[in-house]
């Protein structure tokens, strides 16, 4: 929802920390999702996720979020999907080229970066293009299964 | 055996030590010189002539020419054609990529077509959503975007390989750019942007039109600060207004553009308004010139592309050179450059 997802990014900084405690969680009950299957968990948990994070930030689940490089403000919803920064054609008034009505999503990033601890420098990486097979999928499990070093 | 109307062909320059590509236009660049490029208007046609009548209008006046790629997201010829007949006779042309018809796949395709036709300059760009041009039902691709872009280029160039990691026997000798908007929101984040362009490859830039001087200054010594001057060159953008009600109706319908007042009532002041939109480009470029750290300027004149040279000459840009252009040293003998 737009209005909820522009108090996502004022609040980006709750937002962070409470994800990095959650990003802890989930990497400690790795050992828990490889025994019950991390295929099994796939669909239940990206149902989770597309609902919670759809709500707060109007996700897109493209399976490989950077929410926290941005500010809290999901750079799938840029009509050109630009995952590194504002377009030059940012109106006036701060709102989105093709949809005039939008807040730029870069625009809400700068805003939210300078709220979490090393948001600009986060904002400053390059990001590679999109692997568009994690399209739909879960990032919360893929970080998971990341961070304890399970790459598969 | 050589025929006697046979046409000149685009021969490829030696690359110099700490030169990336064989092109003119990155020989003017380090050699310190003011460059001017502009940009040609694809046209809506499948005949050649019609590309090298747009290109002969700038013949002794630019160093380059923009190929656009479906710019403003409408249908014309493609940039890859359209590269290749001006490389045919020894254009340099700069060739836009914008990301919002081609995925990864069709675009590292043209990356190796073009360098393969003789182009030495590619723009990469995001590009114009669809809704701005007359196929709003298109699909939108953006797979890749502008940086990733440039990094794809510059991973090709660099690392001999496409982004899959398969190797390419010859890589693309190519000079990478990238646009810039100074004049648009977050303003306090451009120059951090354009960090990070440079970090995915950019080499030179080519700005937005620039109408506002001081905002340039003001971007060009944050750019100083962050000592990137060393590391891009800057072509900013300028082009002349035909007359008041044009600014005004740019400055409402295209984003990121930047018109000040004073310059819309300026030229609604002047009895012949078209010639004084030229005399204020004229002005900013010889004004742009001034400012430190800027490398050249990219003169756009869409449906005014007659006034390019007019403007170029009366603004003393190039100093007294005239920059290559088919026919202008007859004297050589093509055949043995082409060796």
């Amino acid at each position: 929802m737009y209005s909820v997802r522009l108090w996502s990014v004022r609040h980006a900084r709750g937002l962070n920390s409470f994800y990095r405690g959650f990003e802890r969680a989930l990497t400690a009950l790795h050992p828990l999702f490889k025994r019950i299957g991390y295929q099994r968990l796939e669909r239940p948990v990206a149902a989770v996720e597309r609902s919670v994070k759809g709500l707060l930030f109007d996700c897109r689940m493209c399976g490989q979020c950077i929410l926290s490089s941005t500010g809290m403000s999901c750079p799938m919803n840029c009509p050109k999907s630009l995952r590194n920064g504002p377009c030059g054609g940012v109106r006036a008034n701060g709102n989105c080229e093709v949809r005039p009505d939008m807040r730029c999503v870069w625009y809400l990033a700068a805003a939210g970066s300078v709220r979490i601890p090393g948001g600009p420098e986060a904002l400053s990486r390059v990001q590679h293009p999109v692997d568009h097979r994690l399209s739909g999928k879960s990032s919360w499990l893929r970080v998971a299964r990341e961070r304890a070093g399970d790459v598969t | 055996m050589i025929f006697e109307d046979e046409p000149v062909p685009g021969y490829p320059l030696p690359i110099l030590p700490g030169h990336t590509s064989p092109g003119r236009l990155e020989r003017v660049l380090r050699a310190g010189q003011f460059a001017v490029t502009t940009e040609m208007a694809p046209p809506d046609s499948a005949d050649p002539e019609e590309v090298y009548q747009r290109a002969r209008i700038f013949d002794g006046y630019v160093d380059a020419i923009n190929a656009t790629d479906g710019s403003g997201a409408n249908c014309h010829m493609s940039s890859v054609a359209v590269c290749a007949l001006l490389t045919r006779v020894g254009y340099a042309p700069v060739m836009q990529i914008s990301c919002r018809d081609k995925n990864r796949i069709a675009i590292q395709g043209d990356i190796l077509g073009a360098a393969a036709m003789g182009v030495c300059n590619i723009l990469c760009l995001t590009g114009d959503g669809v809704q701005a041009g007359d196929h709003p039902q298109a699909l939108p691709v953006f797979d890749l975007d502008s940086m990733t872009l440039l990094e794809t280029a510059r991973m090709m160039r660099d690392e001999h390989r496409f982004l899959s990691g398969r190797k390419l026997t010859y890589s693309p000798r190519v000079l990478l750019g990238a646009a810039e908007n100074p004049f648009a929101l977050p303003l306090e984040w451009r120059p951090q942007r354009l960090v990070k362009k440079i970090a995915a490859g950019a080499q030179f830039i080519q700005t937005q039109y620039c109408y506002d001087v001081p905002l340039l200054r003001a971007f060009m010594r944050r750019i100083e600060d962050l000592g990137l001057l060393e590391k891009i060159f800057i072509l900013v953008g300028v082009g002349p207004l035909r007359s008041a009600k044009t600014g005004e109706w740019m400055r409402t319908h295209v984003p990121g553009l930047h018109i000040p007042d004073a310059i819309v009532a300026r030229l609604a002041g002047a009895a012949d308004q078209a010639r004084e939109g030229r005399s204020l480009c004229i002005e900013l470029i010889q004004e742009i010139r001034s400012v430190p750290g800027v490398s050249g300027v990219h003169v756009m004149a869409y449906r005014q592309e007659d006034s390019v040279p007019e403007i170029v000459e009366r603004s003393g840009a190039l100093g007294g050179r005239v920059p290559w252009y088919p026919g202008r040293d007859p004297q050589r003998n093509p055949n043995r450059l082409a060796s």
